[in-house]
Protein backbone atom coordinates (compact mmCIF):
# COMPACT_ATOMS: atom_id res chain seq x y z
CA UNK A 1 0.00 0.00 0.00
CA UNK A 2 1.63 2.78 -1.33
CA UNK A 3 1.10 6.15 0.95
CA UNK A 4 0.10 9.22 -0.99
CA UNK A 5 1.63 12.41 -0.41
CA UNK A 6 -1.56 14.08 -0.55
CA UNK A 7 -3.09 11.68 2.70
CA UNK A 8 0.53 12.67 4.18
CA UNK A 9 -0.78 15.93 4.14
CA UNK A 10 -4.30 15.80 5.18
CA UNK A 11 -3.50 13.62 7.45
CA UNK A 12 -0.25 13.72 9.25
CA UNK A 13 0.64 10.95 11.73
CA UNK A 14 -0.57 12.57 15.00
CA UNK A 15 -3.98 14.86 15.52
CA UNK A 16 -3.72 18.25 16.17
CA UNK A 17 -3.79 18.27 20.31
CA UNK A 18 -7.18 20.20 20.34
CA UNK A 19 -9.16 17.37 18.71
CA UNK A 20 -9.67 15.46 21.31
CA UNK A 21 -11.60 18.14 23.07
CA UNK A 22 -13.46 18.34 20.06
CA UNK A 23 -14.77 14.71 20.58
CA UNK A 24 -15.20 14.65 24.62
CA UNK A 25 -16.96 18.30 24.42
CA UNK A 26 -20.79 17.04 23.62
CA UNK A 27 -20.14 14.26 26.50
CA UNK A 28 -18.70 17.32 28.96
CA UNK A 29 -21.59 19.53 28.13
CA UNK A 30 -24.04 17.47 29.15
CA UNK A 31 -22.41 15.85 32.05
CA UNK A 32 -21.44 19.74 33.31
CA UNK A 33 -24.94 20.77 33.08
CA UNK A 34 -26.89 17.81 34.35
CA UNK A 35 -24.60 16.67 37.33
CA UNK A 36 -21.28 18.89 37.83
CA UNK A 37 -23.26 22.20 37.80
CA UNK A 38 -26.15 20.66 40.13
CA UNK A 39 -23.78 19.43 42.66
CA UNK A 40 -21.94 22.38 43.00
CA UNK A 41 -25.53 24.54 43.15
CA UNK A 42 -26.17 21.90 46.21
CA UNK A 43 -23.30 22.60 47.68
CA UNK A 44 -24.36 26.09 47.05
CA UNK A 45 -28.24 26.04 48.18
CA UNK A 46 -26.77 23.98 51.67
CA UNK A 47 -25.58 27.58 52.91
CA UNK A 48 -28.74 28.87 52.39
CA UNK A 49 -32.10 29.20 54.28
CA UNK A 50 -34.72 28.32 51.75
CA UNK A 51 -38.47 26.74 51.77
CA UNK A 52 -38.00 26.85 47.74
CA UNK A 53 -40.36 29.96 47.29
CA UNK A 54 -39.63 32.68 49.04
CA UNK A 55 -35.95 34.36 49.39
CA UNK A 56 -33.60 32.66 50.79
CA UNK A 57 -31.57 33.75 53.45
CA UNK A 58 -27.82 32.88 54.16
CA UNK A 59 -27.27 30.33 56.90
CA UNK A 60 -23.45 29.35 57.16
CA UNK A 61 -23.00 26.03 58.01
CA UNK A 62 -25.97 26.09 59.91
CA UNK A 63 -27.57 23.36 57.85
CA UNK A 64 -24.89 20.33 58.39
CA UNK A 65 -24.87 21.63 62.34
CA UNK A 66 -28.48 20.33 62.03
CA UNK A 67 -27.53 17.13 60.14
CA UNK A 68 -24.96 16.84 63.09
CA UNK A 69 -27.65 17.50 65.56
CA UNK A 70 -31.12 16.68 64.95
CA UNK A 71 -32.01 13.37 66.52
CA UNK A 72 -34.38 12.22 63.36
CA UNK A 73 -31.98 13.11 60.79
CA UNK A 74 -28.83 11.71 62.85
CA UNK A 75 -30.91 8.07 63.53
CA UNK A 76 -31.38 8.42 59.49
CA UNK A 77 -27.85 7.60 59.25
CA UNK A 78 -27.80 5.26 61.94
CA UNK A 79 -30.08 2.95 59.74
CA UNK A 80 -28.04 3.48 56.97
CA UNK A 81 -25.32 1.94 59.16
CA UNK A 82 -27.52 -0.56 59.57
CA UNK A 83 -28.99 -1.46 56.39
CA UNK A 84 -25.23 -1.64 55.52
CA UNK A 85 -24.75 -4.42 57.44
CA UNK A 86 -28.04 -6.02 55.99
CA UNK A 87 -26.81 -4.47 51.98
CA UNK A 88 -23.17 -5.29 52.77
CA UNK A 89 -21.67 -7.66 55.52
CA UNK A 90 -24.10 -10.45 55.34
CA UNK A 91 -23.93 -10.48 51.72
CA UNK A 92 -20.32 -10.84 51.71
CA UNK A 93 -20.55 -13.66 54.15
CA UNK A 94 -23.16 -15.62 52.45
CA UNK A 95 -21.55 -14.81 48.92
CA UNK A 96 -18.20 -16.58 49.80
CA UNK A 97 -19.40 -19.69 51.69
CA UNK A 98 -22.31 -19.64 48.59
CA UNK A 99 -19.04 -19.55 46.17
CA UNK A 100 -16.45 -21.15 47.99
CA UNK A 101 -18.78 -24.51 48.17
CA UNK A 102 -19.54 -23.89 43.84
CA UNK A 103 -15.68 -23.76 43.38
CA UNK A 104 -14.82 -27.00 45.18
CA UNK A 105 -16.66 -29.36 43.15
CA UNK A 106 -17.57 -29.38 38.94
CA UNK A 107 -21.56 -28.55 39.82
CA UNK A 108 -23.73 -28.82 36.61
CA UNK A 109 -26.07 -26.22 36.17
CA UNK A 110 -23.93 -23.41 37.53
CA UNK A 111 -24.45 -21.26 34.68
CA UNK A 112 -28.40 -21.50 35.27
CA UNK A 113 -27.91 -21.15 39.14
CA UNK A 114 -25.76 -17.47 38.05
CA UNK A 115 -28.17 -16.39 35.88
CA UNK A 116 -30.62 -17.13 38.48
CA UNK A 117 -28.85 -15.87 41.54
CA UNK A 118 -28.24 -12.70 39.50
CA UNK A 119 -31.60 -12.05 38.13
CA UNK A 120 -32.88 -9.70 40.99
CA UNK A 121 -30.40 -7.23 40.35
CA UNK A 122 -32.02 -6.69 37.04
CA UNK A 123 -35.66 -6.15 38.46
CA UNK A 124 -37.00 -2.70 39.34
CA UNK A 125 -36.35 -1.72 42.93
CA UNK A 126 -40.34 -0.66 42.44
CA UNK A 127 -41.21 -3.89 41.76
CA UNK A 128 -39.14 -5.47 44.33
CA UNK A 129 -40.85 -3.50 46.96
CA UNK A 130 -43.87 -4.30 45.88
CA UNK A 131 -43.39 -7.66 46.09
CA UNK A 132 -41.82 -8.12 49.53
CA UNK A 133 -44.88 -5.93 50.85
CA UNK A 134 -46.67 -8.51 49.86
CA UNK A 135 -44.87 -11.14 51.99
CA UNK A 136 -44.62 -8.95 54.92
CA UNK A 137 -48.06 -8.63 54.83
CA UNK A 138 -50.48 -9.16 57.53
CA UNK A 139 -51.68 -12.04 55.21
CA UNK A 140 -48.61 -12.39 53.89
CA UNK A 141 -46.61 -15.50 53.00
CA UNK A 142 -44.21 -14.77 55.71
CA UNK A 143 -47.00 -15.27 58.48
CA UNK A 144 -48.35 -18.04 56.62
CA UNK A 145 -44.82 -19.89 57.04
CA UNK A 146 -44.31 -19.14 60.28
CA UNK A 147 -48.13 -20.71 60.92
CA UNK A 148 -46.76 -23.25 59.15
CA UNK A 149 -44.45 -23.82 61.18
CA UNK A 150 -46.57 -23.44 64.71
CA UNK A 151 -45.03 -20.23 65.41
CA UNK A 152 -47.90 -18.30 64.43
CA UNK A 153 -48.05 -16.48 67.28
CA UNK A 154 -44.87 -14.75 66.37
CA UNK A 155 -46.64 -13.46 63.26
CA UNK A 156 -47.33 -9.67 62.62
CA UNK A 157 -47.51 -6.52 60.16
CA UNK A 158 -43.45 -6.24 59.49
CA UNK A 159 -43.17 -3.47 58.11
CA UNK A 160 -45.36 -2.04 60.84
CA UNK A 161 -43.19 -2.78 63.50
CA UNK A 162 -41.49 -0.47 65.52
CA UNK A 163 -38.42 -2.54 66.35
CA UNK A 164 -38.71 -5.09 62.89
CA UNK A 165 -39.55 -3.17 60.40
CA UNK A 166 -35.61 -1.75 59.67
CA UNK A 167 -34.49 -5.77 59.84
CA UNK A 168 -37.51 -6.51 57.58
CA UNK A 169 -36.42 -3.61 54.85
CA UNK A 170 -32.74 -4.89 55.24
CA UNK A 171 -33.38 -8.46 54.14
CA UNK A 172 -34.76 -7.31 51.17
CA UNK A 173 -31.27 -5.99 50.77
CA UNK A 174 -29.75 -8.92 51.67
CA UNK A 175 -31.95 -11.18 49.11
CA UNK A 176 -31.11 -8.58 46.49
CA UNK A 177 -27.22 -8.31 46.66
CA UNK A 178 -26.31 -12.06 47.64
CA UNK A 179 -26.79 -13.19 44.20
CA UNK A 180 -24.47 -10.51 43.10
CA UNK A 181 -21.82 -11.14 45.09
CA UNK A 182 -21.72 -14.84 44.83
CA UNK A 183 -21.29 -14.10 41.12
CA UNK A 184 -18.42 -11.83 41.38
CA UNK A 185 -16.57 -13.76 44.11
CA UNK A 186 -17.44 -16.99 41.46
CA UNK A 187 -15.63 -14.93 38.83
CA UNK A 188 -12.50 -14.40 41.41
CA UNK A 189 -12.53 -17.96 43.00
CA UNK A 190 -12.43 -19.44 38.90
CA UNK A 191 -9.24 -17.43 37.98
CA UNK A 192 -7.05 -19.36 41.08
CA UNK A 193 -4.42 -21.93 39.70
CA UNK A 194 -6.31 -25.16 40.22
CA UNK A 195 -2.59 -26.53 41.20
CA UNK A 196 -2.63 -24.64 44.66
CA UNK A 197 -5.52 -26.50 45.51
CA UNK A 198 -4.10 -29.82 44.66
CA UNK A 199 -0.73 -28.54 46.59
CA UNK A 200 -2.55 -28.12 49.82
CA UNK A 201 -4.28 -30.82 49.53
CA UNK A 202 -1.09 -33.04 49.41
CA UNK A 203 0.04 -31.20 52.18
CA UNK A 204 -2.92 -32.43 54.34
CA UNK A 205 -4.97 -29.14 54.14
CA UNK A 206 -8.93 -29.62 54.65
CA UNK A 207 -11.97 -27.42 53.38
CA UNK A 208 -11.65 -24.48 55.65
CA UNK A 209 -7.59 -24.33 55.82
CA UNK A 210 -7.78 -24.26 51.78
CA UNK A 211 -10.65 -21.44 51.67
CA UNK A 212 -8.46 -19.04 54.25
CA UNK A 213 -5.13 -20.08 52.48
CA UNK A 214 -5.73 -19.91 49.33
CA UNK A 215 -9.43 -18.85 48.15
CA UNK A 216 -9.38 -15.75 50.44
CA UNK A 217 -6.43 -13.75 49.19
CA UNK A 218 -6.86 -14.78 45.89
CA UNK A 219 -10.74 -12.52 45.86
CA UNK A 220 -9.13 -9.30 47.70
CA UNK A 221 -9.75 -7.30 44.61
CA UNK A 222 -13.43 -8.70 44.27
CA UNK A 223 -14.19 -8.44 47.71
CA UNK A 224 -13.44 -4.83 47.33
CA UNK A 225 -15.59 -4.27 44.29
CA UNK A 226 -18.36 -6.19 46.10
CA UNK A 227 -18.12 -4.03 48.95
CA UNK A 228 -17.93 -0.51 47.48
CA UNK A 229 -21.02 -1.47 45.00
CA UNK A 230 -23.65 -2.99 48.24
CA UNK A 231 -21.92 -0.48 50.59
CA UNK A 232 -23.10 2.59 47.74
CA UNK A 233 -26.36 0.31 47.44
CA UNK A 234 -27.29 0.63 51.15
CA UNK A 235 -26.76 4.25 51.35
CA UNK A 236 -28.95 5.26 48.49
CA UNK A 237 -32.12 2.80 49.59
CA UNK A 238 -34.59 5.70 48.21
CA UNK A 239 -36.79 3.71 45.78
CA UNK A 240 -37.26 0.75 48.11
CA UNK A 241 -37.77 2.70 51.61
CA UNK A 242 -40.18 4.84 49.46
CA UNK A 243 -42.40 1.99 48.50
CA UNK A 244 -42.58 0.22 51.67
CA UNK A 245 -42.42 2.07 54.53
CA UNK A 246 -41.86 5.83 53.56
CA UNK A 247 -39.52 6.03 56.85
CA UNK A 248 -41.83 4.64 59.15
CA UNK A 249 -43.00 3.33 61.36
CA UNK A 250 -42.21 6.51 62.98
CA UNK A 251 -39.06 7.47 62.08
CA UNK A 252 -37.60 3.66 62.21
CA UNK A 253 -36.64 3.04 58.83
CA UNK A 254 -35.86 6.79 57.52
CA UNK A 255 -32.17 6.70 55.61
CA UNK A 256 -30.91 9.97 54.39
CA UNK A 257 -31.54 9.63 50.91
CA UNK A 258 -35.45 9.42 51.96
CA UNK A 259 -34.46 12.77 54.16
CA UNK A 260 -33.28 14.74 51.06
CA UNK A 261 -36.44 13.81 49.22
CA UNK A 262 -38.60 14.50 52.41
CA UNK A 263 -36.71 17.53 53.86
CA UNK A 264 -36.85 19.12 50.04
CA UNK A 265 -40.16 18.66 48.42
CA UNK A 266 -42.72 17.60 51.47
CA UNK A 267 -41.36 19.84 54.00
CA UNK A 268 -39.76 22.37 52.26
CA UNK A 269 -36.44 22.71 54.11
CA UNK A 270 -34.54 22.73 50.61
CA UNK A 271 -30.83 24.08 51.97
CA UNK A 272 -31.53 20.98 54.90
CA UNK A 273 -32.04 18.56 51.75
CA UNK A 274 -28.87 20.16 50.08
CA UNK A 275 -27.10 19.33 53.10
CA UNK A 276 -28.19 16.10 53.26
CA UNK A 277 -27.73 15.14 50.23
CA UNK A 278 -23.85 16.25 50.34
CA UNK A 279 -23.42 14.84 53.17
CA UNK A 280 -23.96 11.83 51.52
CA UNK A 281 -22.21 12.56 48.57
CA UNK A 282 -18.61 12.94 50.58
CA UNK A 283 -19.94 9.82 53.06
CA UNK A 284 -20.05 7.91 49.83
CA UNK A 285 -16.73 8.68 48.22
CA UNK A 286 -14.93 8.99 51.67
CA UNK A 287 -16.05 5.14 51.75
CA UNK A 288 -15.48 4.11 47.90
CA UNK A 289 -11.84 5.40 48.79
CA UNK A 290 -11.54 3.45 51.71
CA UNK A 291 -12.28 0.11 51.03
CA UNK A 292 -10.33 0.43 47.93
CA UNK A 293 -7.35 2.00 50.22
CA UNK A 294 -7.50 -0.71 52.76
CA UNK A 295 -7.84 -3.98 50.32
CA UNK A 296 -4.96 -2.61 48.34
CA UNK A 297 -2.61 -2.50 51.49
CA UNK A 298 -3.96 -5.75 52.68
CA UNK A 299 -2.11 -6.66 49.22
CA UNK A 300 1.34 -5.80 49.95
CA UNK B 1 -11.51 -31.20 41.65
CA UNK B 2 -12.69 -34.11 43.35
CA UNK B 3 -14.87 -34.28 46.04
CA UNK B 4 -16.96 -36.92 48.23
CA UNK B 5 -20.41 -37.93 47.12
CA UNK B 6 -21.75 -36.44 50.38
CA UNK B 7 -20.52 -32.93 49.51
CA UNK B 8 -21.59 -33.02 45.67
CA UNK B 9 -25.24 -33.88 47.05
CA UNK B 10 -24.91 -30.88 49.59
CA UNK B 11 -23.71 -28.52 46.77
CA UNK B 12 -26.35 -29.35 45.14
CA UNK B 13 -29.36 -28.36 48.37
CA UNK B 14 -27.51 -25.53 48.62
CA UNK B 15 -27.79 -24.77 45.01
CA UNK B 16 -31.39 -25.44 44.97
CA UNK B 17 -32.01 -23.72 48.02
CA UNK B 18 -30.43 -20.61 47.13
CA UNK B 19 -32.03 -20.90 43.38
CA UNK B 20 -35.55 -20.95 45.41
CA UNK B 21 -35.01 -18.28 48.14
CA UNK B 22 -33.66 -15.94 44.71
CA UNK B 23 -37.02 -16.73 42.75
CA UNK B 24 -39.79 -17.03 45.16
CA UNK B 25 -40.13 -13.29 45.38
CA UNK B 26 -40.78 -13.18 41.50
CA UNK B 27 -42.63 -15.96 41.14
CA UNK B 28 -45.37 -14.44 43.71
CA UNK B 29 -45.91 -11.38 41.96
CA UNK B 30 -45.78 -13.82 38.75
CA UNK B 31 -48.61 -15.94 39.86
CA UNK B 32 -50.65 -13.33 41.78
CA UNK B 33 -50.60 -11.78 38.27
CA UNK B 34 -52.56 -14.62 36.84
CA UNK B 35 -54.91 -14.74 39.50
CA UNK B 36 -59.08 -13.67 40.46
CA UNK B 37 -60.00 -10.63 43.07
CA UNK B 38 -62.33 -8.19 43.11
CA UNK B 39 -61.69 -6.01 39.72
CA UNK B 40 -59.59 -8.52 38.10
CA UNK B 41 -60.72 -10.85 35.83
CA UNK B 42 -58.26 -13.58 36.04
CA UNK B 43 -55.79 -14.75 33.27
CA UNK B 44 -54.43 -13.36 30.89
CA UNK B 45 -57.39 -10.32 31.01
CA UNK B 46 -55.57 -9.24 34.42
CA UNK B 47 -53.20 -7.26 32.00
CA UNK B 48 -55.54 -5.79 29.64
CA UNK B 49 -57.19 -3.87 32.92
CA UNK B 50 -53.85 -3.20 34.06
CA UNK B 51 -53.12 -1.74 30.61
CA UNK B 52 -56.37 0.13 30.06
CA UNK B 53 -57.79 0.86 33.78
CA UNK B 54 -54.17 1.30 35.17
CA UNK B 55 -52.58 3.21 32.87
CA UNK B 56 -49.53 0.96 32.36
CA UNK B 57 -50.24 1.59 28.60
CA UNK B 58 -49.20 5.08 29.15
CA UNK B 59 -46.73 4.52 31.76
CA UNK B 60 -44.87 1.42 29.11
CA UNK B 61 -44.80 4.62 26.39
CA UNK B 62 -42.93 6.80 28.42
CA UNK B 63 -40.88 4.84 29.47
CA UNK B 64 -40.04 3.38 25.88
CA UNK B 65 -39.50 7.37 24.60
CA UNK B 66 -37.16 8.41 28.05
CA UNK B 67 -35.17 5.11 27.65
CA UNK B 68 -34.47 5.23 23.50
CA UNK B 69 -33.31 8.89 23.96
CA UNK B 70 -31.16 8.16 26.87
CA UNK B 71 -29.58 5.17 25.46
CA UNK B 72 -29.20 6.40 21.64
CA UNK B 73 -27.90 9.57 22.98
CA UNK B 74 -25.67 8.52 25.82
CA UNK B 75 -24.30 5.65 23.29
CA UNK B 76 -23.07 8.42 20.33
CA UNK B 77 -21.61 11.05 23.44
CA UNK B 78 -20.08 8.28 25.18
CA UNK B 79 -18.22 6.75 22.11
CA UNK B 80 -16.92 10.03 20.95
CA UNK B 81 -15.98 10.88 24.56
CA UNK B 82 -14.57 7.26 24.93
CA UNK B 83 -12.50 7.42 21.76
CA UNK B 84 -10.70 11.20 22.43
CA UNK B 85 -10.12 9.42 26.31
CA UNK B 86 -8.66 6.22 24.87
CA UNK B 87 -6.63 6.96 21.94
CA UNK B 88 -6.02 10.27 21.90
CA UNK B 89 -3.21 11.84 23.99
CA UNK B 90 -4.26 15.92 24.49
CA UNK B 91 -3.54 18.89 27.52
CA UNK B 92 -5.80 17.24 30.22
CA UNK B 93 -6.84 14.49 29.11
CA UNK B 94 -6.18 13.05 32.71
CA UNK B 95 -8.01 15.36 34.54
CA UNK B 96 -11.47 15.14 32.08
CA UNK B 97 -10.94 11.49 32.88
CA UNK B 98 -11.46 12.01 36.79
CA UNK B 99 -14.25 14.84 36.36
CA UNK B 100 -16.23 11.88 34.58
CA UNK B 101 -15.15 8.96 36.88
CA UNK B 102 -16.40 11.22 39.47
CA UNK B 103 -19.77 11.39 37.95
CA UNK B 104 -20.27 7.87 38.66
CA UNK B 105 -20.01 7.87 41.90
CA UNK B 106 -22.20 10.75 42.24
CA UNK B 107 -25.70 9.78 44.04
CA UNK B 108 -28.33 11.19 42.41
CA UNK B 109 -30.18 12.17 45.63
CA UNK B 110 -27.45 14.90 45.49
CA UNK B 111 -28.21 16.47 42.60
CA UNK B 112 -32.01 16.12 42.21
CA UNK B 113 -32.78 18.82 44.46
CA UNK B 114 -31.03 21.54 42.36
CA UNK B 115 -31.74 19.99 39.63
CA UNK B 116 -35.57 20.60 40.61
CA UNK B 117 -35.32 24.35 41.05
CA UNK B 118 -33.12 25.06 38.24
CA UNK B 119 -35.38 23.10 35.05
CA UNK B 120 -38.41 24.52 36.84
CA UNK B 121 -37.38 27.96 36.37
CA UNK B 122 -36.35 27.07 32.75
CA UNK B 123 -40.23 25.44 32.61
CA UNK B 124 -38.50 22.18 31.33
CA UNK B 125 -40.41 20.22 34.73
CA UNK B 126 -43.36 18.24 33.79
CA UNK B 127 -41.47 17.70 30.09
CA UNK B 128 -39.99 14.63 29.01
CA UNK B 129 -36.42 16.10 28.79
CA UNK B 130 -36.34 16.63 32.44
CA UNK B 131 -36.57 12.85 32.82
CA UNK B 132 -33.99 12.42 29.72
CA UNK B 133 -31.30 15.55 30.64
CA UNK B 134 -29.65 14.20 33.55
CA UNK B 135 -30.44 10.44 33.00
CA UNK B 136 -28.38 11.23 29.54
CA UNK B 137 -25.57 13.03 32.32
CA UNK B 138 -25.48 9.57 34.50
CA UNK B 139 -25.07 7.63 31.49
CA UNK B 140 -22.42 9.34 29.67
CA UNK B 141 -20.19 9.32 32.87
CA UNK B 142 -20.58 5.77 32.97
CA UNK B 143 -20.55 5.34 29.23
CA UNK B 144 -17.29 7.36 29.00
CA UNK B 145 -15.06 5.44 31.09
CA UNK B 146 -16.72 2.13 30.09
CA UNK B 147 -15.58 2.51 26.26
CA UNK B 148 -12.30 4.85 27.28
CA UNK B 149 -11.20 1.21 28.87
CA UNK B 150 -12.52 -0.62 26.04
CA UNK B 151 -9.91 1.83 23.36
CA UNK B 152 -7.28 1.74 25.46
CA UNK B 153 -7.33 -1.94 24.37
CA UNK B 154 -7.77 -1.94 20.87
CA UNK B 155 -3.90 -2.07 18.91
CA UNK B 156 -2.50 1.53 18.06
CA UNK B 157 -1.62 -0.05 15.02
CA UNK B 158 -4.93 -0.08 13.63
CA UNK B 159 -5.44 3.29 14.16
CA UNK B 160 -2.04 4.24 12.39
CA UNK B 161 -2.66 1.72 9.95
CA UNK B 162 -5.75 4.05 9.09
CA UNK B 163 -3.96 7.57 9.46
CA UNK B 164 -1.55 6.45 6.84
CA UNK B 165 -4.12 5.18 4.15
CA UNK B 166 -5.55 8.50 4.76
CA UNK B 167 -8.49 8.22 6.87
CA UNK B 168 -9.68 11.17 9.50
CA UNK B 169 -9.79 10.68 13.16
CA UNK B 170 -14.00 10.37 12.01
CA UNK B 171 -13.55 8.09 9.72
CA UNK B 172 -10.88 5.85 12.03
CA UNK B 173 -13.65 5.92 14.77
CA UNK B 174 -16.72 4.61 12.71
CA UNK B 175 -15.21 2.80 10.19
CA UNK B 176 -12.36 1.20 12.04
CA UNK B 177 -13.11 1.18 15.53
CA UNK B 178 -16.62 0.42 15.97
CA UNK B 179 -17.14 -2.72 14.37
CA UNK B 180 -14.63 -4.86 16.51
CA UNK B 181 -16.29 -2.83 19.29
CA UNK B 182 -19.93 -4.60 19.14
CA UNK B 183 -19.90 -6.43 22.45
CA UNK B 184 -18.53 -3.19 25.00
CA UNK B 185 -20.96 -0.48 23.29
CA UNK B 186 -23.75 -3.88 23.50
CA UNK B 187 -22.67 -4.27 27.00
CA UNK B 188 -23.07 -0.23 27.45
CA UNK B 189 -26.54 -0.27 25.87
CA UNK B 190 -28.25 -3.07 28.14
CA UNK B 191 -27.00 -1.55 31.58
CA UNK B 192 -27.57 1.85 30.15
CA UNK B 193 -31.20 0.76 29.19
CA UNK B 194 -31.75 -1.10 32.12
CA UNK B 195 -30.57 1.84 34.84
CA UNK B 196 -32.99 4.18 32.59
CA UNK B 197 -35.88 1.86 32.65
CA UNK B 198 -35.71 1.33 36.33
CA UNK B 199 -34.95 4.76 37.53
CA UNK B 200 -37.07 5.77 40.43
CA UNK B 201 -36.29 9.12 41.88
CA UNK B 202 -35.88 10.93 38.57
CA UNK B 203 -38.84 10.70 37.18
CA UNK B 204 -40.50 11.32 40.97
CA UNK B 205 -39.37 14.79 41.21
CA UNK B 206 -39.60 15.79 37.80
CA UNK B 207 -43.26 15.30 36.81
CA UNK B 208 -46.48 15.73 38.29
CA UNK B 209 -48.88 15.02 35.09
CA UNK B 210 -50.12 11.47 35.34
CA UNK B 211 -49.28 10.91 31.52
CA UNK B 212 -45.25 11.41 31.67
CA UNK B 213 -45.16 9.22 34.16
CA UNK B 214 -42.25 6.20 33.61
CA UNK B 215 -43.32 2.64 34.49
CA UNK B 216 -41.81 2.56 38.13
CA UNK B 217 -43.34 5.25 38.91
CA UNK B 218 -47.03 4.81 37.74
CA UNK B 219 -46.62 1.56 39.63
CA UNK B 220 -45.50 3.37 43.17
CA UNK B 221 -48.81 5.49 42.39
CA UNK B 222 -51.12 2.72 41.26
CA UNK B 223 -49.92 0.73 44.84
CA UNK B 224 -50.87 4.33 46.67
CA UNK B 225 -54.12 4.43 44.85
CA UNK B 226 -55.37 0.65 44.21
CA UNK B 227 -56.18 -1.10 47.03
CA UNK B 228 -58.96 -3.58 45.96
CA UNK B 229 -56.32 -6.53 46.33
CA UNK B 230 -52.98 -7.48 44.77
CA UNK B 231 -53.78 -9.17 41.47
CA UNK B 232 -53.47 -6.20 39.23
CA UNK B 233 -50.43 -4.33 41.07
CA UNK B 234 -48.87 -7.61 40.33
CA UNK B 235 -49.51 -7.70 36.71
CA UNK B 236 -48.58 -4.04 36.48
CA UNK B 237 -45.53 -5.00 38.26
CA UNK B 238 -44.88 -7.92 35.82
CA UNK B 239 -45.50 -5.28 33.10
CA UNK B 240 -42.66 -3.24 34.30
CA UNK B 241 -40.35 -5.62 34.99
CA UNK B 242 -40.58 -7.87 32.07
CA UNK B 243 -38.85 -5.69 29.04
CA UNK B 244 -35.91 -5.61 30.64
CA UNK B 245 -36.22 -9.30 32.08
CA UNK B 246 -36.66 -10.61 28.60
CA UNK B 247 -33.55 -8.30 27.69
CA UNK B 248 -31.80 -9.96 30.46
CA UNK B 249 -32.09 -13.33 30.12
CA UNK B 250 -31.34 -13.18 26.09
CA UNK B 251 -28.16 -11.12 27.36
CA UNK B 252 -27.15 -11.98 30.44
CA UNK B 253 -23.35 -12.45 29.73
CA UNK B 254 -23.08 -8.55 29.21
CA UNK B 255 -25.42 -7.79 32.02
CA UNK B 256 -22.62 -9.84 34.04
CA UNK B 257 -19.50 -8.58 32.70
CA UNK B 258 -20.78 -5.20 32.44
CA UNK B 259 -21.69 -5.08 36.23
CA UNK B 260 -18.94 -6.86 37.30
CA UNK B 261 -16.27 -5.57 35.25
CA UNK B 262 -17.21 -1.82 35.01
CA UNK B 263 -19.55 -0.42 37.16
CA UNK B 264 -18.67 1.24 40.67
CA UNK B 265 -21.56 3.47 39.47
CA UNK B 266 -24.49 1.89 41.55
Amino acid sequence: MSVTSRARRSAPPGEPRTIGWLYAAPALLVYGAFLLYPLIRAAQISLYDWDGLTVGTWAGLDNYRQVAQDDGLRSAFGHALVLMVFFAGVPLVLGLALAAVLNRAKVRGLAFFRTVVFLPQVIAMVVVAVAWRRIYAPDGSLNDLLSAVGLGDLGRAWLGDYALALPAVGLIGTWFETGLVTVLMLAGMGRVDRQLYEAARLDGAGPVREFFAITLPAVRGEISVALTLTVIAALKTFDLVYVTTKGGPGNETSVPSYEVYHQAFEVGAVGLACAIGVTLTVVIFAISFVITRLVERGDA
Amino acid sequence: MRVGRGEQVANYVVLAVFAVLAVYPIVTVLVSAFGHDAGAPGGLANFREAWDVGHFGTYLRTSVVVSLIVVSVATVLSLLAGYALGTMRFRGATVLFYVFLLGIMMPAEAVVVPLYFDLRSLGLTDTVWAIVLPQIAQSVAFGTFWLRAYFRTTHRSMVEAARLDGASSWTTLWKVLLPPARPAVTTFVVLSFMWTWNEFLIPLVMVTDDSLRTAPLGLAFFQGQYTQGFTLLAAGAVLVALPVVIVYLFLQRHFIAGMLEGSVRE
